[in-house]
């Protein structure tokens, strides 16, 4: 995978859409940022420190794209568990619980959840002790579109709450429900861009055309690339003042050696 | 790494396994079970006061190898140990977390197969009731260590189970249950007094003759130690935060 450079502000509680088709990259990319993932080279900086440094644990959140719960604890026993890890109070636990709209299932073992409950599980575990950042890497996968709406509502909530997401996704749909779109392909960042700005700019009246339309561009290299415009997508009013939230790139040295 | 995230990690990997009925009862009652038909075979001869010991040496060992190297092997392919440690959790925490909730486990299920050898089976243990249990859990300790182990090697489930066979049989043939070490052949007597089940084997075997002073025991479980210390160190080095 080769990022050149990104540099991404936005402003606390944005839900930047990281979109592209399977196998473009989009679970590396957001491993590197939670600090998993070996890196071939370069750096990736969170909230300015080192992704993955010990700090920023308890600042970003992280749901992989299985469940990642324990299917033999109830979904309580679960929580609980994973609050202590966080070191966020007990109460938070039914917090998380009331905001994953899990109420219900509070005390059923975890392996006896459908799919969607189970991932609403795995977002709760996330939300606990309230991090800054989520990265929540394809949530939606595999749901059907009343649920897929049910957690887009969810994750609009805490985004007004000021926490930023970084949601991934392969159906090109979800684009338009986020406030801000990077695209990629092959490994590679093709757009920074903006729903409304990339509707507009390629002319596409969905986002899926959009998207095929990018690649084309991109493919044939006339260099109608949507990176370096996102400053105007950051300036956008919103009501909390922007962070600078990730930095992916290359130490300047590597850049000097050129691709590799 | 901090006592708060070790014990709840302790305490989740119970309640765990308090969420399965049968597999504590399993992990309860197959070694009394597999006691009392030992002793059932060799009921008229005296070979069941020699290898007794052995087999309350070898259950915590078997049973703790494979729940753990099973577990963590589902820790690794559920994505729960990828949350885990994108959390604040240290590798020490989940490893300390785990040796002590099986620790705990070993103890209970070292009181009951004790028990039944004993009082049904009639064992007769003439040294003490205590060594005997810091040997049970040492042993333990070992499977869990060797299971943290294995499951770093393991891609599926059925890998991880072959590798006790690879790991724990040639410890079983070599630990003296079978023929005693000094008649073996000469490299596989030295093979065999380097690896850690034989020296447990050795000590329980001494706690239940109570020939042996308690300093002979101890050296043994020391040795024990050693390998479950090499084999955290080694395990640990295998929990990386970062990975492909």
């Amino acid at each position: 995978m080769v990022i050149d450079c990104l540099n991404l502000t936005v402003p606390g509680g944005a839900i930047v859409g990281l979109l592209g088709p399977s196998g473009s990259g989009k679970t590396t990319l957001m491993r590197a940022v939670v600090g998993v993932q070996v890196l071939a080279g370069g750096s990736v900086n969170v909230f300015g420190q080192s992704a993955g440094s010990a700090s920023l644990r308890h600042r970003v959140g992280y749901m992989t794209q299985q469940a990642s719960i324990y299917e033999d604890l109830s979904v309580r026993q679960n929580l609980r568990y994973f609050a202590r890890v966080q070191g966020a109070p007990r109460s938070d636990v039914e917090r998380v619980i009331d905001r994953a709209d899990l109420s219900g299932q509070a005390d059923r073992l975890a392996r006896t959840l459908s799919g969607g409950q189970a991932s609403r599980v795995s977002l709760a575990a996330a939300m606990l002790g309230s991090p800054d950042l989520l990265v929540l890497d394809e949530p939606t996968v595999g749901l059907d579109p009343v649920l897929r709406g049910d957690l887009w509502a969810i994750f609009r909530r805490l985004a007004e709450d000021g926490t930023t997401l970084l949601v991934s996704s392969h159906v090109m749909d979800e684009a338009t429900r986020c406030d801000r779109l990077l695209l990629m392909r092959e490994g590679d960042l093709i757009a920074d861009t903006t729903p409304e700005q990339l509707l507009s700019t390629t002319g596409a009246d969905t986002a899926e055309d959009a998207f095929l339309r990018i690649i084309e561009t991109h493919d044939s290299g006339s260099g109608a690339s949507l990176i370096g415009r996102r400053d105007r997508g950051a300036r956008r009013s919103r009501r909390l003042s922007p962070t600078h939230l990730l930095t992916v790139g290359k130490s300047r040295a590597e850049r000097k050696r050129g691709p590799q | 790494m901090t006592p708060v995230r070790t014990l709840a990690t302790a305490g989740r990997v119970l309640l765990q396994i308090r969420n399965d009925p049968r597999t504590i009862a399993l992990l309860l009652i197959v070694p009394s079970l597999l006691i009392g038909l030992v002793a059932w075979i060799f009921d008229e001869t005296k070979v069941f006061a020699t290898i007794g010991p052995a087999m309350l040496a070898l259950f915590p060992f078997i049973v703790m190898f494979l729940v753990t190297s099973i577990s963590t092997l589902r820790e690794r392919r559920s994505g729960t140990l990828e949350r885990l440690l994108s959390m604040p959790l240290g590798r020490g925490d989940f490893i300390l977390g785990y040796t002590l909730a099986f620790g705990i486990l070993a103890v209970v299920q070292t009181a009951v197969a004790v028990a039944y050898a004993t009082l049904v089976c009639g064992l007769e243990i003439e040294g003490s009731i205590w060594m005997l249990f810091i040997v049970a859990i040492a042993d333990a300790l070992l499977g869990t260590s060797l299971g943290l182990l294995a499951s770093a090697f393991a891609r599926t489930e059925f890998q991880v189970v072959q590798f006790m066979p690879a790991l724990v049989f040639p410890q079983i043939l070599l630990g003296g249950i079978f023929l005693p070490r000094d008649q073996l052949p000469e490299v596989l007597e030295t093979i065999g007094d380097w690896l850690p089940l034989s020296h447990a084997i050795d000590a329980l075997t001494a706690v239940a003759s109570g020939d042996e002073d308690s300093s002979y025991i101890w050296l043994r479980i020391l040795f024990i130690g050693w390998w479950i210390l090499g084999a955290i160190v080694i395990g640990s080095l295998t929990l990386r935060r970062r990975t492909q």
